[in-house]
């Protein structure tokens, strides 16, 4: 590289020579820098979806590179959000990628005092059984005048507001059946 | 919101937990508007408010009664609106006696169940067969929550004055009821000046009208009190006499907190509720389908309710299909019965009491997130068994070995025998389905990867779960289970995962004719011989045409502001609900700058921005026939279609349990004797004496000064509710990274508190300790002489996570609102120690050093009717014998 070739090179004489007099912009970049892109220019595919945390509804778009998330950004076509994303809505990529999220499925025995491993679908089966155990012995078909109650009050069930209508409507339906009434929400709250 | 012409913002601090909803607020007052706030503490929505009132926590019906008060006594009230879409002329029961009369209490008080008969409250003339009668069950089943999509009923026509001078029509009653609401009352009871008071009331009234509307905006600052549905009813009195229903730039806007809250109560996760707000049947008001289906509809009722016997039909139909059938009642036979109040807290006492076996928690924390944290680990302590489905390890899943409890030895792990999965879930990019957010609006999310690992959604986990016990039970011939069996489960699923089709269900819900399965485009199509299946009749249309309406993403820019292109909102695609009293009575705009909809003659039919919230063609002219029903029996000039007779109630005869108008109680615990009534806290409160349970004595009760001080509890903008999906995240923790309370300068000198420092705070249930924040934003207050110190916490910190802290909510016990049996967790008393809590076993002493110096007896609470306030026994009517 040349002198003159690095005297061109050098920000300081781009900035006060070039377009941009406050180096805010190609003044200021390198050839390294120049050359970078945003990692959502080159997902694999973008999906829109909705903000999980408050209940404005924020439109978000989720980058997806090598069936990873890479980045989640405020959807600047909603009517309602128009493309803004607050701390938490702008750190929900961090939500779903944190490092602390838990993967397997964990088991406590009772009086146990530690975590063991469970199989997915063991873990599954064993909850089926104990659901029909607890409806099976606590199950009221009358009350005392011998009007039907065809209920459990041995299980309970409390859900969060991230659930949504396709959920909640599975687990109102299959919980309605099996006669557990006990059936809460933070909505409650 | 950005239509406003005035702002206020009352129980929420939009800008700090609604910050991008908060950008509507600032287009308003760009283009003009004022905003106004009120709170407790000064945030950042005061600081970018014209104006900011800090108010005592719990006192808020005080202040808005008084601009009731304020409106009526100077006749600023929107007339022609209020006389034709409002039941301001109607009269009264002669029977009716108002708590202003009686030191507190309306006419009808049950003192053996602390519960109201409602039948003196009703229309003249209507005294025995509208309304509810006895209220006991209702707030034992939180029936008022059914009048989230329709008003209460009213049997028939009702006698009007329209001159509004009849004594005993709603607008006189109103009147006398708030006369005493002043603005020097406003001083004693709020602390808010005068002059503060005056301001805000002017630029309400003088922002409202023909030309000019106000919008009311309100948060779970309201709601969690118990008389937290008295103050919404409130702040709608006051929109309705000022003409702000209906309009664009009006309305009472309830910011709901969490994505698809709204969705949770539309298609509820609720005991008391099945989808579309029909009640859950209680086992001896409702024996049969048609006593069930006649307790929702009222025949002979007015409105869109009478439709209910198709709605609910079409709801058992989706639910048990080939096997619900006209002539089995379609399986009404199989749904559980309520037999009194089956709530979230009772559910917690009973685990205590080891009555329950098993518990799921889908995404919530109630270990920090409930009140009484406490009680809610002791009662997860004692299941057989718990399934946590959540993204992170959470205090609910951890409680039996990192616990307050566990430090204290109230817990042993070796000797705590409940068994715990814990099943990790899909987060809201890994699976796809409608979020119901604030406004009604559905919003379709795309899958945008799988889950990791063994995580799952709850669409999967339900349906799997369903599909094996339904294997389990094959060839049971126990009637029990037919239920189970007969189920109709067979969603296809897709993908590695096996993942259920969340459009399948989004179908379902919306609904389809059972002959051709053709999805329904509105649930006026409902049928009540099973010809229609429909799995949330509300949601009816947003699967019309067989597309899925809530994915419709239009660009906002391409459209206009009110963007009925983008997603779908219940009912009917309608984005403003009640918008025919954007209309005066003749069918024209009330102005050209607040033009809505109307109605167009030479077409014959409503019109405007928006989904007409009206029967299409029916003309403003139009008039019932004598004996009319259901919608016909709507004038064309009764704009809330919902309501048993088409009118905005000021006055509310049923539905509501605890008043017919707003009054203003202290909260369950306060230190201040209520300066307007000899009953201190709302009468009918929903109170549990259960031995875990305690409240903090108020006056006139001895030993108040033992909790001397008001604490209050919100959100940061960086946390979520119990922090399990920020504490979590690393940008969110290390941005607020650590427990603290604000305090006022003055009270940091009063407890000898140090900035930075360490503090604990005391209730009768906790001890919690937090970093020290003193600032000028908690201004004490002055209340009838008397200093107020008001304390403020976030509520977002426990013992798991990023980043760790004491819970806010383990201070609270546990008292709800008697209509929806939301507990009063905005405000408490407590008393504040410089320095760090003690740990183990000193803990529980320090809160029973407190508890016995405050007289508290496990078990016993402060009674329902303050000693001294006259009751009548119920059903008797007279003068109120014994008034002060």
């Amino acid at each position: 590289m040349g002198l003159r070739d690095r005297l061109l090179g050098w920000p300081v004489y781009r900035q006060l020579t070039g377009t941009d007099p406050l180096g805010r912009g190609a003044a200021a970049c390198s050839n390294r820098s120049a050359e970078l892109t945003a990692r959502t220019e080159g997902a694999d595919r973008v999906a829109r979806s909705v903000c999980p945390y408050c209940a404005v509804g924020c439109g978000q778009r989720v980058f997806v590179t090598d069936d990873q998330v890479t980045q989640i950004e405020g959807d600047p076509d909603s009517p309602i959000s128009r493309g803004r994303l607050c701390p938490k809505g702008a750190a929900s990529r961090s939500l779903v990628t944190s490092p602390l999220r838990q993967t397997t499925v964990r088991y406590r025995r009772p009086y146990g005092t530690e975590w063991e491993d469970l199989d997915l679908d063991t873990a599954l089966d064993m909850i089926a059984d104990r659901v029909l155990a607890a409806r099976a012995e606590t199950w009221e078909d009358v009350d005392a005048e011998g009007r039907p109650l065809n209920r459990t009050l041995g299980i309970a069930s409390l859900g969060g507001a991230t659930l949504d209508n396709e959920e909640n409507y599975l687990i109102k339906k299959l919980f309605t059946a099996m006669g557990a009434l006990q059936i809460e929400n933070q909505a409650r709250i | 919101m950005a239509n406003a012409d005035v702002i206020v913002i009352q129980g929420s601090n939009m800008a700090e937990a609604h910050p991008v909803g908060f950008q509507w607020v600032m287009e308003a007052k760009r283009r003009g508007a004022k905003v106004f706030h009120v709170d407790p503490r000064f945030t950042r929505t005061s600081a970018v408010a014209d104006a900011y009132l800090p108010i005592r926590a719990g006192t808020d019906i005080a202040l808005l009664g008084a601009v009731v008060n304020h409106i009526l006594s100077n006749e600023l009230d929107f007339r022609e609106y209020v006389l034709a879409y409002t039941n301001a002329a109607t009269i009264v029961s002669d029977d009716f006696v108002d708590a202003e009369d009686a030191d507190g209490l309306f006419s009808g008080f049950d003192p053996a169940t602390a519960s109201y008969v409602q039948d003196s409250w009703q229309y003249a003339g209507h005294e025995r067969d509208s309304g509810s009668g006895h209220t006991a069950r209702e707030r034992e089943t939180a029936a008022g929550l059914r009048h989230e999509s329709h008003g209460a009923p009213v049997s028939r026509q009702v006698q009007r004055d329209d001159t509004l001078q009849h004594p005993r029509c709603v607008y006189q009653i109103l009147k006398r009821h708030f006369a005493r609401y002043t603005p020097e009352m406003v001083e004693r009871v709020c602390g808010i000046p005068r002059e503060k008071f005056l301001e805000l009331a002017r630029a309400w009234t003088e922002n409202s009208g023909r030309e000019r509307t106000g919008c009311l905006i309100y948060s779970v600052g309201w709601t969690q009190h118990t008389v937290g549905v008295q103050y919404i009813r409130t702040g709608a009195i006051i929109q309705l006499l000022l003409g702000n229903v209906g309009r664009p730039g009006g309305g009472v806007m309830a910011l709901r907190g969490h994505a698809s809250i709204q969705g949770s109560t539309d298609i509820p996760t609720l005991f008391n509720l099945l989808p579309g707000y029909l009640p859950m049947p209680h086992h001896a008001q409702h024996p049969d389908f048609d006593a069930w289906v006649d307790s929702i509809r009222h025949p002979g009722q007015k409105g869109f309710w009478g439709g209910a016997r198709a709605y609910a039909a079409s709801l058992l139909k989706a639910y048990w299909g080939d096997a619900a059938t006209p002539e089995n009642d379609f399986g009404y036979g199989h749904l559980p019965r309520l037999t009194g109040d089956h709530g979230t807290y009772q559910q917690v006492l009973n685990m205590i009491d080891g009555k329950v076996k098993g518990y799921f928690l889908l995404g919530q924390n109630p270990a920090v997130g409930s009140a009484h944290g406490r009680a809610q680990r002791l009662g997860m302590a004692n299941l057989d068994w718990l399934v946590v489905r959540d993204l992170f390890m959470i205090e609910s899943a951890t409680f039996w070995q990192r616990g307050p409890e566990v430090a204290t030895g109230e817990i042993v792990p070796e000797q705590c025998a409940t068994e715990v999965f814990f099943l990790p879930a899909a987060s809201h990019v890994e699976k796809e389905g409608t979020f119901t957010q604030t406004q009604r609006l559905l919003q379709w999310r795309e899958k945008a990867v799988d889950p990791p690992g063994d995580a799952r959604s709850e669409l999967w986990f339900f349906y799997h779960l369903g599909r094996r016990i339904r294997e389990k039970l094959a060839g049971s011939t126990l009637p029990r289970d037919r239920a189970l069996l007969d189920l109709t489960w067979d969603y296809p699923t897709h993908g590695r995962l096996a993942e259920p089709d969340a459009e399948a269900v989004l179908r379902e819900i919306n609904g389809y004719d059972t002959v051709s399965g053709r999805p329904l485009s509105t649930f006026t199509q409902a049928r009540d011989d099973g010809t229609t299946a429909i799995g949330c009749w509300i949601y009816t249309g947003v699967y019309a045409d067989g597309v899925n309406q809530a994915a419709r993403r239009r660009p906002g820019h391409e459209q206009d502001w009110v963007a009925a292109e983008w997603g779908w909102a219940w009912p009917a695609n309608r984005r403003m609900l009640y918008n025919r009293a954007s209309a005066d009575p003749q069918g024209r705009p009330w102005s050209e700058r607040k033009r809505y909809v109307w109605w167009d003659a030479d077409a014959g039919r409503w019109t405007g921005r928006d989904v007409p919230d009206f029967e299409v063609t029916k003309p403003p002219s139009y008039r019932p026939p004598e004996g009319a029903t259901g919608p016909a029996a709507l004038a064309g000039d009764d704009p809330f279609i919902m309501q048993s007779d088409g009118k905005g109630w000021l006055y509310a005869p049923s539905g509501v349990l605890d008043g017919p108008l707003p009054t203003h109680y202290e909260p369950a615990e306060s230190p201040v004797r209520n300066p307007l009534y000899g009953q201190q806290a709302n009468p009918t409160r929903k109170r549990y004496d259960h031995p875990v349970n305690s409240t903090n004595p108020s006056p006139p009760q001895q030993h108040d000064e033992v909790f001397p001080y008001v604490f209050t509890v919100s959100r940061l903008t960086e946390h979520h509710t119990a922090g399990g999906m920020s504490r979590t995240v690393a940008p969110l923790a290390e941005l607020q990274p650590e427990m603290f309370v604000e305090v006022s300068p003055e009270l940091a000198t009063l407890a000898g508190l140090t900035h930075l420092g360490w503090a604990h705070l005391i209730t009768a249930r906790a001890a919690i300790e937090a970093r020290v924040l003193v600032t000028d934003r908690l201004a004490p207050l002055t209340v009838d002489g008397r200093v107020i110190q008001q304390l403020w916490l976030p509520y977002h910190f426990g013992f798991e996570g990023l980043v760790t802290g004491d819970s806010a909510n383990d201070l609270f016990g546990i008292t709800l609102d008697p209509n929806v049996l939301i507990q009063e967790s905005k405000i408490g008393t407590c008393d504040v120690r410089p320095g760090r809590r003690p740990t183990g076993a000193a803990l529980r002493e320090l809160v029973q050093d407190y508890r016995t110096r405050a007289g508290i007896v496990p078990g016993v609470l402060p009674p329902a009717v303050t000693p001294g306030v006259p009751v009548e026994p119920p059903g008797s009517t007279g003068d109120g014998e014994g008034n002060p």
